[in-house]
């Protein structure tokens, strides 16, 4: 059994977000990358999985869209424990384009699971793993919070508005996994790092898919207003705002 | 011609969020010259497809099939497609939920329609079609314009206000070409919690951060949130240390809100944390640290210990409310 998991290229969470002057292009200077949160999450549940259950696992593969520079997190997700990277060499303007050049990688290199993280945390948009299952006229199964392998068979948690569901699903799918998928991603370790640089890193050309949307322009929240600072003696006051002024009740 | 929105229900009924759904489709019709469609799957009686007219449904199509059990993504996203096509609809509208974020994008790859996710505001312009979401986790704001002749939209929940728009629905069926293919998911047990409100439909959201202290000390926080009417929330720390469930974790890697009135005890608010809340419409923050940055995002803050705040507001709204 293979498993593949997608990952993205994302600035660091805690990066200060910059456009270029014309505001229509993120501004990468000084931005550190990382493995999409999910996505990191993902491939540390894959690792976990193909540990307990011996041989059944025969690898597991991650994969980006991408140019050159986004190898480095291809890497460290090497040095976390995958066996092998595939980097396909695009540039892509939508998720469209990105499901349809993984789908194309799948036709011909099949997995039998494959995980994606429930979103971005780039462009926020919830929306690969889903296009990659119908591109591929497989099953997927969204916000899944736990994934086991019994005898060959998946089972997944599945978050809903207001539940839990376990769900079954035959193979080959597409797993959108989220938070509780895996406790805590797993940090590279020395020996990790340094087997990563032998491990097969192998780059695919990009297929020609038009895309059919583009960010065109972007734009910074405007600035809060200072916060109203209430005396702590003061609760009748707050009391006042969140009855009269926020309609709360 | 026609904007098709899809409804989703809980157990046959509709919640707030489908409201702001057909609400948006409406006005989003208006701006395009055509009409709301509805579409509904699973068992919904007809007293209560009659309700999305008052929000401007102008057409309301029932899909019933005896093998849905659960959502199962290729089925519907299936039969969404089916009912676009034989609609003529030019933009489909999902909810920025967990279903909707499960089937939109099938429904893209099978209508070849551009998917802009997460919106939270009606078309800038419709020629050429260009729509705002919130992106980088709420610390800016894109614009997306799509190409495709046909288009498909997630709307973030609470984003947009209901409308009032009595229109006369005609309610009708389709019948889907599905396949037992269709149904390879199944879903084999459910754990539903139904008396709790949803945090992401929630108008109002009482969150509780490290400051909380502790797993037993949430009685006050939850007596506040049943007086408002709030659902209740925490910070990563709180689901991290398992004082709260995961499905409580608001922040850039949990649930994504934008409530009316986000009200945060005792959360410092980190960058990730604001990420997923900068979309409230009013923060009120209470924490002991005057320098925390969750004041910065806050319109009203008060410097106070929690555990000896809440009593006092607990016991004041009561009296406020009588």
């Amino acid at each position: 059994m293979k498993i593949l998991i997608c990952l993205s290229n994302v600035p660091d969470t805690t990066t200060k977000i910059k456009f270029t002057g014309d505001m229509k292009q993120f501004d990468a200077a000084g931005v550190q990358w990382i493995i999409n949160p999910w996505d990191e999450l993902a491939l540390t549940r894959a690792l976990e999985i193909k540990e307990t259950s011996g041989p059944t696992i025969e690898k597991v593969t991650v994969l980006t869209v991408g140019k050159a520079e986004t190898e480095p997190t291809l890497r460290k997700a090497l040095a976390i424990g995958a066996d092998d990277a595939v980097r396909i060499d695009a540039d892509c303007k939508d998720s469209y384009q990105v499901a349809a050049q993984i789908a194309d990688y799948v036709k011909s290199n099949p997995s039998d699971i494959i995980l994606c993280g429930i979103e971005s945390s780039d462009y926020n948009g919830s929306t690969v793993g889903g296009m990659l299952a119908e591109f591929l006229d497989c099953a997927s199964v969204s916000s899944v919070s736990g994934l086991q392998l019994d005898n060959g068979q998946v089972r997944l948690n599945r978050e809903i508005d207001g539940g839990q569901e376990v769900v079954e699903t035959g193979l080959p799918c597409v797993a959108i996994v989220q938070k509780g998928i895996a406790k805590e991603p797993r940090i590279p370790s020395m020996r990790g790092i340094m087997m990563a640089r032998t491990k097969p890193l192998t780059v695919k050309p990009a297929v020609s898919i038009e895309e059919l949307s583009e960010f065109t322009t972007f734009e910074l929240p405007a600035p809060h207003a200072k916060c109203k600072m209430i005396d702590a003696e003061n609760v009748s006051e707050l009391v006042e705002i969140m009855k009269n002024k926020l309609k709360m009740f | 011609m026609a904007v098709l929105v899809f409804t989703e229900n809980w157990d046959g009924k509709f919640k707030k969020i489908s409201f702001e759904l057909v609400s948006y489709a409406h006005e989003l019709a208006v701006q395009m010259g055509t009409h709301a469609v509805v579409v509904s799957i699973g068992n919904v009686a007809e007293e209560e497809l009659k309700k999305l007219c008052h929000y401007g449904a102008s057409k309301i199509i029932k899909v019933e099939d005896s093998r849905i059990n659960g959502l199962v993504n290729k089925a519907f996203a299936a039969i969404i497609a089916q009912v676009a096509e034989k609609e003529d609809a030019d933009v489909v509208v999902f909810s920025h939920n967990f279903t909707g974020k499960a089937l939109a994008p099938r429904v893209a790859v099978k209508l070849k329609a551009g998917l802009a996710s997460g919106v939270n505001a009606l078309p800038d312009s419709i020629q050429p079609f260009v729509v705002k979401k919130s992106v980088y986790t709420g610390k800016a704001i894109g614009h997306i314009t799509i190409k495709s002749p046909k288009k498909i939209l997630t709307l973030f929940p609470n984003s947009v206000e209901t409308v009032t728009a009595d229109e006369q629905a005609t309610i009708g069926s389709f019948t889907p070409e599905l396949t037992d293919a269709h149904f390879a998911t199944k879903v084999v047990d459910v754990k539903k919690v139904t008396d709790k409100i949803l945090l992401t439909d929630a108008e109002v959201v009482v969150s509780g951060g490290r400051g909380m202290k502790a797993a037993d000390k949430w009685a006050p926080l939850e007596e506040l949130a049943g007086l408002l009417g709030a659902a209740t929330a925490c910070s990563r720390p709180v689901s991290d240390e398992g004082w709260r469930s995961h499905h409580e974790h608001v922040g850039q890697t949990g649930k994504i809100i934008g409530p009316n009135v986000y009200i945060a005890l005792g959360i410092s608010g980190a960058i990730q944390h604001l990420g997923g809340v900068s979309a409230s419409k009013h923060i009120i923050a209470i924490n002991t640290d005057k320098d925390a940055p969750i004041f910065e995002a806050a319109e009203y803050g008060m410097i106070a210990d929690v555990h000896q705040m809440l009593p006092k507001l607990v016991e004041a709204v009561k009296e406020a409310k009588h």
